[in-house]
Order: C-alpha cells, then sequence, then structure tokens
C-alpha cells in the first residue's frame, strides 16, 4: 500500500453529518484508483484526507507510511501532487512560470531554477504538448489546455502519486480522452500512483485499475471496474436506474436510464 | 540589470530633490563644501535636518510599500494596504495611547511596539468582520478597513483633545503624516528591527508567489501556509507600525507603488518586494520633497500628497475589482 484511509471519518466544521464515516481504502502502488460516487458523496475529502490538509476525526490517513498529518508540506510536495478542480486563483504569468512553481519543494528561499530544473519544466511542458504555448499567459488558455498545463505543474514536482480532482470536468470527449492517457502512460511507464475522482463512470471504466464506489461518505464497494460498475450498486448510489453495457474489449459502459413521470422506469 | 540601473539611478535623482528642496536654498557650492565636511549653516541643514529626513522618508516609503505588497499576496486583494485596511490608524491609536499614558517620544523601541498592537487589534477587527463562511470578501474587507480607520483616527483625534503632553504630536501627523520629526537615533532605531523583518519577508517571496495561486495550491506545492500567513501578517504589520510611529499615517504608498512595479512587469514575488521597497523609497522622498515645496515656506501635510496620487488610482482599481 503506497496510501490509503483506515477507518476514517471526518466532519467539516459548523456540518451536523460525517463527511466520511469509517471509511477503509488501500492503493497499491502503481495502480490508477477512481473515486466515484454522487455529488457529496466525500471524495474530494478524501484526497484532502490523503494529502494532509485535512486531518480525520477517527482513524488514519497514510501515506508513503507515515500519517500523512505528520509530513512537512516541503516533503510532502516532492511525494504527492494534486491536480485540483481549478478554483485557483487566476493570475497574469505565463504558462511556463506556472509550471515552473512545481519545482517549488525543493527551492530554497533564494536559489534560482537549475539547468536540471529547466530541463524538468521543459520535459514536462513537452508531454502535455505545451511548449508551443509556454509564453502565454494562463489566463488565456482554454479549459484543456489549462488543465494540461496545471497537469504539467504536477507533473514537475515529480511525484510518486498524483491525485487528481475532477481533472477532466469541463473537458471535451477527445480532450478527456488524451489527458487520461497521458497520465494513464506514467502509471505504465514511471509506475506513478493515481488516485482521481470523477464522475465520469466510463472513462474511469477504461483507464483505473480499481474504482470505489463511495455514497453519502461511506465505501459502496471497491474493485477492479467490473465488480463496481452494476446496475445494482449504481442505482443504491445514484438513485437513479442504470443500465451497464458490457462492450468486451472497450471495458463496461453504465447508461443512465430514463423515468417516466411516475417515477418507474419504462 | 538595466532595469535595476535606471531604479538605482531613479533612488539618486529622489534623495537628490529630497535633499535640496526646501525653505532654505544653497548654491551647489555650499553642498560641496558641506559634503567635504566644511561647518556652515549649509553643512548644520545638511547633516542635522535634510539627510535625516530624506534616509527616514526613503525607509518609510520602502517598508509601507512592501507591506502594501505583502499583504495583497496574502488576501490576494489588489487593494490591500495598511491605511485602507485600517492598520495604519490602529497603529496610530496605539502609539498616542502609550505616549498619552506617559511613554517618552523618544522611545524608539517600545513607541513601534505599541503601534503594533494597535495595529493587530485593526486587523483582527477588520478580518473578523469580513470573514464570510471562512473567506475574506474583498468588498466587506476594504468597507471594514475604512469604517475601523475612521473610527480610531477619532480615538486618536479624542485623546489629542483631552491630553497635552508635550510628547503628543499635531493631530496632523496621527491623520496625515510629517517626517519633521526624523533624527538619526530613530533612523537607526528603526532599522534594528525593520532591516531583520525586510530580510525574512524577502526571503518568503517565494512562498508568496505560491499563495498567489491560492491557499489551498500553495499547500500542495509545499509552502507551510499557515506559519507562512502568520509570519508574513505579523511583519507587513510591524512595517506598517514602523513607518506610522517615525512619521505618522501615510496613506496610498502600499497601493500606488506596488501597482506601478507591477504594471512595469515585475510579477515575481522575488523581484516585486525588493523592487517595491525602492520605488517606495523614491515615491515617499519624492512626496515629502514636494509637500515642502509646493506651499513654501509653509508645508503641507506629507498624507495630502500620497492622496492626490492615491485615490485616483484606488478608484481606477476598485472600478476594475468590482467589475471582474
Amino acid at each position: 500500500m503506497i496510501c490509503g484511509l483506515e477507518g476514517v471519518s471526518f466532519r467539516y466544521r459548523g456540518r451536523s453529518a460525517n463527511a466520511l464515516t469509517d471509511v477503509d481504502l488501500t492503493v497499491a502502488e502503481g495502480t490508477h484508483v477512481a473515486l466515484v460516487g454522487p455529488n457529496g458523496a466525500g471524495k474530494s475529502t478524501v484526497l484532502r484526507l490523503l494529502t494532509g490538509v485535512l486531518t480525520p476525526d477517527a482513524g488514519k490517513a497514510t501515506v508513503l507510511g507515515r500519517d500523512a498529518g505528520d509530513w512537512k508540506r516541503r516533503d510532502m510536495a516532492r511525494k504527492v501532487a494534486v491536480v485540483s478542480q481549478g478554483g485557483e486563483a487566476q493570475v497574469p504569468i505565463s504558462v511556463r512560470e506556472l509550471v515552473s512553481m512545481g519545482r517549488h519543494p525543493y527551492l530554497g528561499a533564494w536559489s534560482a531554477l537549475s539547468r536540471e530544473d529547466h530541463a524538468t519544466v521543459d520535459a514536462c511542458l513537452e508531454s502535455v504538448d505545451l511548449i508551443a504555448l509556454s509564453a502565454c499567459d494562463v489566463r488565456e488558455l482554454s479549459g484543456g489546455e489549462l488543465q494540461r498545463a496545471r497537469l504539467a505543474r504536477a507533473l514537475v514536482q515529480e511525484p510518486r502519486i498524483l491525485l487528481l480532482d475532477e481533472p477532466t470536468a469541463h473537458l471535451d470527449l477527445g480532450h478527456e480522452a488524451r489527458f487520461m492517457e497521458l497520465v494513464r502512460q506514467y502509471t505504465v511507464t514511471q509506475s506513478v500512483t493515481v488516485v482521481a475522482v470523477t464522475h465520469h463512470l466510463n472513462v474511469s471504466a477504461r483507464f483505473a485499475d480499481r474504482m470505489v464506489l463511495l455514497a453519502e461518505g461511506t465505501v459502496l464497494k471497491q474493485g477492479p471496474p467490473d465488480v463496481v460498475l452494476t446496475p445494482d450498486l449504481l442505482e443504491a448510489a445514484f438513485h437513479w436506474p442504470v443500465t451497464v453495457v458490457d462492450l468486451g474489449a472497450m471495458g463496461r459502459h453504465a447508461i443512465a436510464g430514463v423515468r417516466d413521470s411516475a417515477g418507474g422506469v419504462p | 540589470m538595466k532595469r535595476a540601473l535606471a531604479l538605482a539611478a531613479l533612488l539618486v535623482l529622489a534623495i537628490t530633490i529630497g535633499l535640496s528642496a526646501g525653505a532654505a536654498v544653497f548654491p551647489v557650492g555650499d553642498w560641496f563644501d558641506a559634503l567635504r565636511g566644511d561647518p556652515g549653516p549649509a553643512a548644520t541643514i545638511l547633516w542635522r535636518v535634510r539627510l535625516p529626513r530624506v534616509v527616514t522618508g526613503a525607509l518609510t516609503g520602502g517598508m509601507l510599500a512592501v507591506s502594501g505588497v505583502v499583504f495583497q499576496a496574502l488576501l490576494r486583494n489588489p487593494l490591500a494596504e495598511p491605511y485602507l485596511l485600517g492598520v495604519s490608524s490602529g497603529a496610530a491609536l496605539g502609539a498616542v495611547c502609550a505616549l498619552a499614558l506617559g511613554l517618552s517620544a523618544t522611545a524608539y523601541f517600545a513607541l513601534p511596539l505599541a503601534a503594533l498592537a494597535g495595529a493587530l487589534v485593526a486587523i483582527a477587527v477588520v478580518f473578523e468582520v469580513a470573514r464570510v463562511q471562512g473567506r475574506l470578501d474583498t468588498r466587506v474587507l476594504l468597507l471594514a478597513g475604512v469604517v475601523v480607520s475612521a473610527f480610531f483616527s477619532a480615538c486618536v483625534l479624542l485623546i489629542l483633545t483631552f491630553v497635552r503632553a508635550d510628547t503628543l504630536r499635531s493631530a496632523f501627523f496621527w491623520t496625515l503624516g510629517s517626517l519633521s520629526g526624523a533624527s538619526w537615533g530613530m533612523i537607526v532605531a528603526m532599522s534594528v528591527y525593520t532591516v531583520p523583518a525586510l530580510v525574512v519577508l524577502f526571503g518568503l517571496s517565494r512562498h508568496l508567489n505560491a499563495l498567489s495561486l491560492g491557499e489551498e495550491t500553495a499547500a500542495y506545492l509545499g509552502t507551510e501556509t499557515e506559519s507562512v500567513k502568520r509570519v508574513a501578517f505579523l511583519l507587513a504589520s510591524l512595517l506598517a507600525a514602523a513607518a506610522v510611529s517615525v512619521a505618522g499615517v501615510i496613506g496610498f504608498i502600499g497601493l500606488v507603488v506596488p501597482h506601478a512595479v507591477r504594471l512595469a512587469g515585475v510579477r515575481d514575488h522575488r523581484a516585486l518586494t525588493p523592487v517595491s521597497f525602492v520605488a517606495g523609497a523614491c515615491a515617499l522622498v519624492l512626496a515629502d520633497a514636494a509637500a515642502r515645496t509646493v506651499a513654501a515656506p509653509m508645508e503641507i501635510p506629507i498624507g495630502v500628497v500620497t492622496a492626490f496620487l492615491g485615490v485616483p488610482m484606488f478608484l481606477i482599481l476598485l472600478r476594475r475589482a468590482v467589475r471582474s
């Protein structure tokens, strides 16, 4: 296990209900784990607990064998990188400057980027195909380009664990597939572990080794996609009829059904 | 490099103007004689009056500008600065209270400490009012800052009305600032604690860059956000308090200077912070020179000059912030 949760419960201050209740999660090194489930199921909270910015009320969050809260941020940032949902301030800096921020955990207060740092930044810009836009102001990027820039910044941290919080929420089908494929390559070639929160069941069914289905702060099921993507489980989680189609080599596909006006399934 | 030279040239020019401006006018030759150490009226005015005044102005302007830069980075708001946040008037109230209770005006270390206490009270009040669900609302923040500032200024004036101690300075000083009380002792004492504060803040520049992306992102990039924020808020308040205790309440330097430096294309805090310090030094020395000459031999309060420059710029920035 490279990171995970052990009997974790967590409640946000001022809320009456737990965001997570007694959650166990085991992430094996070099795998891609997708966290799925309805809005408010606690998916993003799992990521925040793994980064140590939130501390569990009960249970333990561990990263590389150490309690997530015990890490210094600088050490954590060398092992764990996060691509968040956005919500970052839109500051007038270039793509290259944004991506270079990924070297932050390696630099002293006064030191400039070394030649090796620049080479790492170049390599990551290259891999997300943003070299041509590196001088561009980040505020002028399209949604897909900005997410790729964020991914590049995370990769520049040279992490062993990549945490993605709805990284493809605003991307179209092609950009989403390309983004996930790129992430997949880092898992395959450099055994970077990925934990990705997503609403896109079908995409995660293709790219994830394991899926964790969360609902109302508890784990409903975890396992390979074909174990988790079943009509009964999905309906229990999303409160909506779901049909699952097995596409053989293409993986599994969940299709939301249609209800008639009486609430029954036609 | 070119930029650094231009900045150095600007500083030399500002200091030259600052030294030559004033009620007494001497031929250039007298200044050179004075610099060589010849005694005379020019030497007295240069060494005892104008030089300490220019140095105090430069340090104060630099500190106010850096304080503005840091508040802007921490609050991710280009309109944040010690005067508008109420920090300066809080510091003024702290200092006036201490003086009214019998502290000597030459207590070069105790006075800024009292000012710092006032500044921190002001920050605490303003932040508590402006915090909506854990976030600081920009408009409420500015409104709270201005209102708290007005209240603290009223308290200062109230104390000045009732307490007639020799050590208390004029209401002008505590509401619009002045560099007329500058002395070498004051400069040395101020440098002892503000120089380390500035060095630490320069050292936090990379973290301020990270924080400009948002607190959570900064944490993911390896910044200990809570401790960095705490240290930076404290030191930025200390700089503002130090500025107030030597020069009174001077507004808008912390707003105008960092904005102008950013307009010139400097955004990385590793450059923005030191460049703003030097630019702030130039700005206040020039503002003081203007305050001394515009209505010579009368001196207008320096805060009047900075407000005339600062308010139009504030309105433009506010308009832009509200629109976006």
